[in-house]
């Protein structure tokens, strides 16, 4: 997380509906080697309010409860970032390590610390860079089943909506009509996936005057393409 | 005069008057009036004057006002007798005139070099002045050619004008005079470039400018290459004649360009008589003009190359189309068709190696505008099955009918390999040829000989891979020969279980060479049984690791069938032979009885049934007597049946596998494009796209055409499979995942 400059612990900036609320938390001085024991535990306690008490992680029912702690609906992109955040590795899934890496980073440890570090998160997550890999985290965190490479035709509707829907609007809604109608592909692996995010950023839409056949897109993206024009004839 | 110690040295003025006398005698010699040669005295006598007047003392050594006296003697001698002599002739006469006064002053130039020899040796060695000759040459040159070189230039031209205008000049003059003309450039052709060939040129530029003008209207394309071919003719001999060899590619080029480059458009597309025109009347000897006359220009054969092509490929369309107006029901008459095509081959190859001197700029038009129409299909088939077909049915003919000359029959092999070069799909080709190739090996009779040299040939051209699974089929067949003795010596030598009555004939095939065949669970009557089992037991004998797996629906079975009339022989295939065989332990069975006894699929049952029951021999009687089969009929042996044949052959009607064999290959080009992207991406490691599909394309051309959009998904398949990824840079390009 970039650097916040240290706030001072403010009395005037106590609305809890400020989008831009500084981190508050730590005390800033507190070295970063030496956790009081106080935030671990507040981390930790945390972690076992939703937690499974038998098989000791977060498990979809924690998560559901995460989410309405935190008022947002539990298909929102959020959570996913958040997931993102800790290198969750399971979807529906949270551990103990991977909790402690999320809420360190964003130096809360409270739900109400947390709710406000969102829209922080969000910030960081829109970074071009870091949503590249957001991106094709996205897609890994769906796979459940081990050496499973392919996510079905209806998942990737809801990821892509999900993920691109609030950027790339126009192209989502075109290639989610598509992916319903052809009949040629049931599945979608990572590069095709990887693909249609460098089709919305690097394809003028929609018009697709810079779209090449002759390059490297995959063969689905062709596809779309050919579809597109035919419908706009 | 001798050489006397005179006590008075000659001054120039005397020396003088003795030279001009002497001159003036010399002069009227070589101007051939009446005056008596020189005697031997006489001559010493010049060249001691000259001499003594050299070594005298100075101040009276008069070697330079000699050597000027010399030069000034020649000055006055072209100044007042040759140049006015010119000068007052005209035309041929003038040409005459100057040749004449040309010889003179040669010959005067050596008389007098002889007179001033001593000049020669010491003075002008001595003190680098020019030697007599040259002083004597460049006299004339500067004094003579010099004042008339213009006119005569233009008198040589307008006769070479008349000459060829088609009327006699002197040729030896012409020669001379323009030999004059390169000699006045002393050393270089200068002379002769500036003061004739420049302004020859530009008279034939315009002259041949004109003419092409108006043949290319008058004329049609064949009566315009006789008169160009005549004209170039004609300049070269003129160059020959009297011309220096040196104009000879200036001269030529400048003829071409006018006759032949700049109306090469209009030539060549002449309505009725221009290149499409002549290819479309087998104008053999026109077009070998043609190709003569523009051999030599750069570029000058590309449309005719063109033209060449386009009407080799109308030609071929016009075959297809025929074809496939004439095919009736989706039957293409392909043994007609190809016949056509190799005959076409035939006529036009003829064209390159003859009007076309073998240049490979029409090799490949031939080659591009056969591929055009080769890899059309007719009628839903394509050309690569239609030519196994070809061969198919060439080779049936041929082993039935002896009559046929070995020779045709290779040299229609020939012709075959040639087409298929053309066919981009050879795999599918191969494929349907190994189909033809297993029946005619199984149920026919073939030529060894002729299914050898076939697979040789195409060996030969397309390689090794090619063939290998047909030459493995062949050679099983062989095998097969050696190991039915070996069989039968087994039952004679062993005399084990040998089946009663049953004479009992098996063809191993190796499986990787031939065809997939299905297998079927088929219930053989008891006396197949026993034959079965007695072949795997000595098959066990000779060979521990290998599995049989029998191929019922390839098999052929010779029944007797007891008729009340007369018992008649059948021939038919074992699918037959097995149903035929269940009737005798029960006169009826029904449908539904037979698929359980015989364990047969149903397509397979109602095929054969119907074979039996309701084709041209009804062998089995069928309840209700309607055309087709179906699940609810009932059978029974059809003992009434006659025929006055002994024998008689039941086909079964084959199934049409086209279909399978377009999977089957489409199948297998999967698997060469993969095999093909990994072999370049290992070798490789990273490539851009575009390189990878452009060089799988030529790596694969050999055997097909791969489509682009297959490859691309190939190549996406073996991202998800992980032997290539993308890479992260530069999404356009692969790397190849060790």
């Amino acid at each position: 997380m970039p650097p916040r400059s240290a706030p001072k612990p403010s009395k005037k900036r106590s609305n809890p509906d400020s989008v831009t609320s500084s981190a508050t938390g730590p005390v800033p001085s507190a070295s970063n080697k030496k956790k009081s024991s106080k935030e671990v535990d507040g981390t930790d306690k945390l972690f076992d309010k939703y937690a499974n008490a038998s098989s000791g992680v977060i498990d979809p029912e924690g998560i559901e409860k995460l989410c309405s702690s935190l008022e947002v609906p539990h298909t929102d992109i959020r959570i996913l970032m958040l997931a993102w955040r800790m290198k969750a590795e399971r979807q529906g899934y949270f551990t103990k390590a991977e909790w402690r890496i999320a809420l360190e980073a964003l130096k809360v440890d409270t739900i109400g610390k947390l709710k406000k570090a969102l829209p922080e998160l969000e910030k960081e997550v829109r970074e071009p860079l870091k949503f590249a890999d957001f991106y094709a985290y996205a897609f890994q965190y769906c796979l459940t089943e081990e050496k499973q490479k392919f996510l079905d035709i209806k998942t990737i509707c809801q990821l892509l909506d999900m993920v691109l829907g609030s950027t790339f609007r126009a192209q989502v809604d075109y290639f989610i009509d598509y992916l319903k109608i052809q009949k040629d592909y049931k599945v979608i692996n990572m590069d095709q996936w990887r693909g249609f995010y460098r089709f919305c950023n690097e394809i003028s839409f929609p018009d697709m005057t810079n779209y090449n056949l002759e390059l490297a897109w995959p063969s689905i993206l062709d596809d779309f393409f050919e579809w597109l024009r035919e419908k706009q004839a | 005069m001798s050489s006397r110690q005179n006590p008075e040295p000659m001054t120039i003025e005397e020396g003088c008057k003795l030279i001009d006398a002497a001159v003036t005698k010399l002069t009227r010699i070589i101007e051939g009036k009446p005056e008596p040669p020189f005697a031997s005295h006489e001559y010493i006598g010049n060249y001691t004057i000259v001499y003594n007047m050299c070594i005298q003392k100075p101040p009276y050594d008069l070697s330079g006002q000699l050597y000027e006296k010399y030069g000034a003697i020649f000055q006055d001698y072209d100044k007042d007798t040759i140049l006015p002599s010119i000068m007052e002739k005209h035309d041929e006469y003038m040409l005459r005139e100057l040749s004449r006064w040309s010889d003179i002053n040669k010959i005067m130039v050596r008389w007098l070099s002889h007179f001033f020899y001593y000049l020669d040796r010491y003075y002008i060695a001595r003190s680098g002045n020019s030697s007599l000759t040259v002083v004597g040459m460049t006299c004339f040159r500067d004094h003579v050619y010099e004042k008339v070189h213009f006119n005569v230039k233009q008198v040589v031209i307008a006769l070479i004008h008349k000459e060829r205008e088609g009327q006699q000049i002197d040729r030896a003059l012409l020669k001379n005079v323009l030999d004059l003309f390169v000699q006045n450039g002393m050393g270089n052709m200068e002379r002769y470039e500036k003061d004739f060939e420049d302004f020859f040129l530009t008279e034939t530029n315009s002259y041949y400018s004109r003419k092409a003008s108006r043949w290319i209207q008058e004329d049609s394309c064949p009566e315009y290459m006789i008169k160009a071919e005549e004209s170039l003719k004609k300049e070269k001999e003129r160059v020959s004649h009297y011309l220096h060899s040196d104009t000879e590619p200036k001269l030529l080029k400048n003829v071409q360009t006018n006759l032949l480059v700049l109306v090469a458009k209009q030539l060549l597309e002449k309505e009725n008589s221009g290149c499409s025109a002549l290819l479309r009347d087998d104008k053999t000897d026109d077009l070998s003009r043609m190709y003569r006359l523009y051999h030599e220009i750069p570029e000058g054969l590309e449309p005719v190359a063109v033209a060449f092509r386009l009407h080799v490929t109308a030609e071929g369309n016009s075959l297809i189309k025929q074809a496939e107006d004439a095919a009736t029901s989706g039957i293409v008459e392909e043994q007609v068709l190809v016949r056509k095509i190799i005959d076409l081959h035939d006529k036009y190859m003829a064209y390159v190696t003859d009007c076309f001197q073998n240049h490979t700029l029409f090799h490949k038009a031939l080659k591009e505008a056969f591929e055009i129409f080769c890899n059309k299909k007719v009628a839903g088939s394509s050309s690569a099955e239609m030519l196994a077909t070809f061969c198919d049915n060439l080779f049936k003919k041929a082993a039935n009918d002896k009559s046929n000359d070995d020779s045709t029959i290779e040299s229609t092999i020939d012709n075959v390999v040639k087409l298929l070069d053309y066919i981009s799909d050879k795999d599918l080709f191969a494929e349907f040829y190994r189909k033809k190739l297993a029946r005619r090996l199984l149920f026919g009779r073939f030529s060894d000989d002729h299914e050898r040299s076939i697979l040789t040939k195409l060996k030969g051209q397309f390689g090794g891979q090619f063939t290998s699974k047909m030459e493995g089929m062949v050679t099983d067949m062989q095998l097969g020969k050696d190991q039915q003795t070996g069989f039968e010596e087994y039952f004679k030598n062993t005399n084990t279980g040998k089946p009663k009555g049953v004479d009992f004939t098996v063809t191993v095939l190796t499986t990787g060479f031939w065809p997939s065949y299905k297998t079927s669970d088929l219930n053989l009557p008891l006396e197949m049984v026993n034959c079965i089992e007695s072949f795997k037991a000595h098959y066990e004998i000779k060979t521990k690791h290998r599995r049989l797996m029998w191929i019922y629906s390839l098999g052929n079975c010779n029944l007797t069938g007891r008729f009340d009339a007369k018992p008649i022989e059948l021939i038919v295939s074992t699918y037959q032979a097995a149903v035929l065989c269940a009737f005798n332990n029960t006169e009826r069975l029904t449908y539904q009885e037979l698929i359980d006894q015989l364990n047969l699929g149903h397509e397979d049952l109602v095929r054969v049934l119907h074979s039996l029951s309701c084709a041209k021999y009804k062998f089995l009687k069928k309840e209700p007597a309607s055309k087709t089969i179906s699940k609810t009929d009932s059978f029974e042996f059809n003992s009434k049946f006659t025929d006055k044949m002994r024998r008689i052959k039941v086909p079964l009607p084959p199934v049409d596998d086209r279909k399978k064999v377009v999977e089957d290959v489409d199948k297998d080009r999967r698997y060469a494009i993969d095999a093909s992207l990994v072999r370049i991406m290992k070798s490789r490691k990273v490539l851009p796209h575009q390189q990878l599909v452009s060089e799988c394309v030529e790596q694969l051309s050999r055997m097909f055409k791969p489509d682009i959009k297959m490859i691309k998904k190939r190549i996406e398949d073996l991202i998800s499979r992980d032997y290539l990824e993308r890479d992260t840079e530069n999404p356009s390009t692969f790397k190849y995942v060790a």
